[in-house]
């Protein structure tokens, strides 16, 4: 298949344009999240049905929008109806044969289950004009998410796929540098290192051979950006590589993810078979000479080992632990040579920044924090999803606007960002624009991309020691503050949640989060210390309301709350919570048919709350447990 | 002016010449000038880096590990800095709280490079850190010559630095992550049926009483 690049583009191009104009298109996105929502199903459910009636329609797996609330997503093109393509959600495969029958038989497009309509903007990137959070989206990254065949190199080529490298590699690394400099890219694996920088280092050095790595390993637990794009749009990624070894003299490319992502490494696979075929990877690229080929290496999931010291003692066949620096990776990496790691997403930036100009991309964002910012939204919020803003957006526009606000009208109560070594923000910070600086200001970091939004219900002492004990787990271990201070604030920690810690404890524990973020040898340890230190700045108050109140404001950590039904709300009778108590806790008065928990008994497995039924809503819980010893005596006893 | 190949730094006040790329620590010792320290092997490149003992203070710069700094023309280094003091102080004092410190019954009977290390640097075994929870590990003395107690051990990971230096197969390492990385013999086999030669390199290395020669 190897050939000149523009007829395959060309071919390519001819074949989209029949598929986009005059095609049955029905695309079901398929990649890891979809399927968790029943996807496969979704698509098995179609394709039987298609043969079944003997339509003529493509069916073609995508990969994700970043719309993982409304999943399984489809979308589905009819030209004949003249209506643009539309994009259905929660299309469960019960809901098939509505769709089948009404926009596939007949001309009903169903719009009760449409979510919208698929609009291209200038430079072709899919946007849904109902959807209001697409007018504060901006997607570099995921342009191609959910919309192309990641395993159809054609598709990619006919958006204009692999010409950036085409033209790159006409290019000087020098001038490759310079425009990635005038970018301003900072790389998107979580401290915002200067690209160029990194890069200019590697390519100074008069070793070789230089090698260069893509970080697939997305550790933060979930965080899941990375995944994504590998998913839906491997190419974008593969294609920045390349121009970055073109840029270092780099020879061999690894991408390293991990086993626990089973698809990245089939669609990664596949991907590459096919870059090779058309020879955008292997020897003399695209006729110019240049030869770089990139192995797939998966490693065994440790969070540690997404540090790049870490991968590059793992590729190697050693124990995946940091090392210290001095030297550099760019000076002493992969085998002692010079080496370069970037993040999945820098490189898919790469592509945009070659293919429309560093000073466009300078442009995007705020000036210190150019472009855009993956984010993968999580936790008490409306539409869970991927996200790409421009950078200097507001946390307000991210988490109410594009994330649609907290669930079932509860309050905001704070956002975790930045992975598990990020930080917990308050109300006060909503209006702060992110990027990679004034996250740092207010204690938190850009990190990878994970933004997770908690609600009234979320206790932040709790929030502290579920980041603080994932460190403790994770870290490598390798230096006395990661592997015993880590450790030793989440032992405090774990006091704290049992309403078993002293003043002496709080003092302690600030103290060492300040040392440890100083203290550690690689950067895992230092930011460590954030979801501690966050939730001391900003939510000091429910510490002290642990420690020397021995009450969970939040009514989350069950050592410091007793569960009590309230005999006024306790009409009926009605025998809900005597059914289900597991430990036999609820006894009925004999006369009045009201319950009441025998606090000796109760495991405060909060059963007795899940199912009082919401007319009643009798059972609340209170804090500290003494508490119900009044409300009992309130009560007549 | 330094030399060729030399550079000038200033360490507490007093100006010190360290070869290039030499770091901050051997230049310090050197000169006659204590920085705390149990990690180091001056050979290791890169270092080992993992005791956390060694910090100081380089102006302009801040907290440095000492033993990974490379030296620099014109570096400004004060060892006794109040945060690199205080980083040093808890690095020992986390270490001393994982330790059991049964100087009494031990084959070393407090004369180890740790303790030694510790009682200079004036920290005592902390009263208001949370007790480590550490269970209790068995003592492999199935080698001929050599006897190994991971219960003694504070990772700094010499022992797997020299052994690697002389031996084509380690029969050691560290296992597990986070606060339960641990040294255990290769698959976890008595080191007696490990190809450990008994060389007794890592004994020599041993800051505590984790690897100790057999008393004849
Ligand atoms: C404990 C730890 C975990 C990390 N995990 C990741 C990760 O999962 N993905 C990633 O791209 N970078 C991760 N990093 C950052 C990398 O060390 C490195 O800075 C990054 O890959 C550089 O790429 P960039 O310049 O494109 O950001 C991690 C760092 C640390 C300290
Ligand atoms: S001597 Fe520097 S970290 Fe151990």
């Amino acid at each position: 298949m190897k050939g000149n690049l523009n007829d395959l583009q060309k071919q390519a191009q001819e074949k989209w344009e029949e598929l986009e104009e005059s095609s049955f298109t029905i695309r079901i996105g398929t990649p890891t999240c979809g399927r968790a929502a029943g996807s496969l199903d979704t698509l098995q459910a179609f394709q039987e049905r298609i043969k079944k009636e003997g339509v003529e329609a493509h069916i073609i797996e995508v990969g994700c929008m970043g719309l993982c609330f409304a999943e399984p997503l489809v979308i589905i093109h009819n030209p004949d109806s003249g209506l643009p393509p539309i994009l259905y959600g929660f299309i469960t495969h019960e809901k098939v044969l509505r769709l089948v029958e009404g926009f596939i038989l007949g001309d009903d497009p169903c719009l009760e289950l449409a979510l919208g309509t698929v609009e291209f903007k200038e430079d072709g990137t899919p946007y849904i004009p109902e959807m209001p959070r697409f007018e504060i989206e901006e997607r570099l990254v995921l342009r191609n998410c959910g919309y192309i065949d990641p395993l159809d190199i054609g598709q990619y080529l006919a958006r204009g796929g692999y010409l950036t490298l085409q033209k790159a590699l006409k290019m000087t690394p020098e001038g490759i540098i310079r425009e990635v400099e005038q970018a301003r890219l900072r790389g998107r694996g979580g401290a915002g290192f200067d690209t160029a920088r990194k890069w200019k280092a590697c390519y100074q050095m008069e070793r070789g051979p230089k090698y260069l790595i893509c970080n697939a390993d997305e550790g933060d637990p979930g965080a899941f950006m990375d995944r994504v794009v590998l998913e839906s749009d491997p190419h974008s990624v593969i294609e920045g590589m390349v121009i970055a070894a073109h840029a270092l003299g780099a020879s061999q490319g690894f991408i390293y993810t991990r086993a626990e992502y089973p698809l990245v490494i089939e669609r990664l696979k596949i991907a590459l078979s096919q870059a090779r075929e058309i020879g955008v990877i292997g020897e003399d690229i695209l006729g110019s000479g240049v030869n770089f080929d990139i192995e797939l290496v998966e490693g065994a999931g440790a969070f540690a080992c997404g540090e790049e010291t870490a991968m590059i003692a793992s590729i190697e066949g050693r124990r995946g632990m940091p090392r210290p620096r001095p030297p550099h990776p760019t000076e002493y990496g992969l085998n002692g040579e010079p080496t370069v790691v970037d993040n999945v997403k820098t490189f898919a930036l790469v592509t945009r920044i070659l293919q429309q100009g560093g000073e466009w991309f300078s442009q995007i964002g705020s000036p210190n924090s150019t472009g855009t910012a993956v984010f993968a939204l999580a936790g008490r919020v409306e539409q869970i999803g991927l996200v790409e803003v421009p950078m200097g957006t507001t946390l307000k526009e991210v988490i109410f606007e594009v994330g649609g606000g907290i669930t079932n009208g509860r309050t905001f109560k704070a956002v975790q960002i930045g992975g598990p070594a990020g930080g917990c923000l308050p109300e006060s910070a909503l209006d702060l624009p992110v990027d990679y600086d004034s996250l740092k200001e207010v204690g938190a970091i850009m990190g990878s991309g994970g933004m997770v939004v908690l609600d009234e219900n979320n206790c932040m002492v709790e929030t502290a020691r579920f980041f603080v004990d994932f460190l403790a787990r994770e870290c490598c271990g390798k230096c006395t503050m990661g592997r015993l201070g880590v450790k030793q604030m989440l032992l405090i920690l774990e006091d704290f949640v049992k309403g078993e810690g002293t003043e002496e404890d709080l003092d302690m524990l600030e103290g060492l989060a300040h040392d440890v973020r100083e203290g550690c040898l690689c950067n895992l340890g230092g930011s460590a210390a954030n979801p501690v230190l966050t939730t001391l700045r900003y939510f000091r108050d429910e510490y002290e309301a642990h420690v020397t109140g021995k009450r969970c404001p939040a009514l989350v950590c069950k050592e410091l709350i007793t569960y009590y039904i309230l005999p006024e709300k306790c009409e009926k009778g009605c025998d809900h919570c005597v059914l289900t108590c597991p430990t036999e806790a609820i006894a009925t008065d004999e006369k009045t048919r009201k319950k009441k928990i025998l606090q000796d008994k109760c495991v405060k497995c909060g059963t007795c709350i899940d199912v009082c039924p919401p007319e009643y809503d009798a059972v609340i819980k209170v804090s500290p447990p003494d508490r119900v010893k009044e409300l009992e005596g309130e009560a007549g006893g | 002016m330094a030399e060729k190949g030399y550079v000038e730094i200033t360490i507490d006040g007093q100006t010190v010449q360290a070869q290039e790329g030499e770091k901050i620590l051997w230049a310090a010792l050197d000169a006659g000038i204590e920085i705390p320290h149990l990690c180091a092997i001056r050979e290791a490149h890169p270092p080992l880096g993992t005791c956390r003992l060694c910090f100081v203070e380089v102006e302009g710069e801040g907290v440095v590990a000492s033993c990974v700094e490379p030296v620099r023309e014109g570096m400004v280094v004060h060892t006794d800095g109040e945060r690199a003091k205080t980083l040093r102080r808890r690095a020992m004092e986390l270490l001393l709280a994982d330790h059991d410190l049964e100087c009494k019954t031990c084959v070393k009977e407090g004369n180890c490079e740790f303790l030694q290390m510790a009682i200079s640097m004036k920290v005592k075994k902390p009263k208001n850190l949370h007790p480590f929870p550490r269970e209790e590990l068995p003592v492999d003395d199935s080698h001929p010559l050599i006897i190994f107690d991971p219960n003694k051990c504070i990772r700094c990971g010499k022992c797997v630095w020299v052994c690697r230096e002389k031996a084509e197969l380690v029969p050691f390492d560290f296992v597990y992550k986070g606060y339960d990385m641990r040294l255990t013999t290769f698959l976890s086999r008595p080191l007696g049926e490990t190809n450990c030669t008994g060389c007794g390199e890592c004994v020599e290395v041993c800051p505590v009483a984790a690897l100790y020669f057999r008393k004849a």
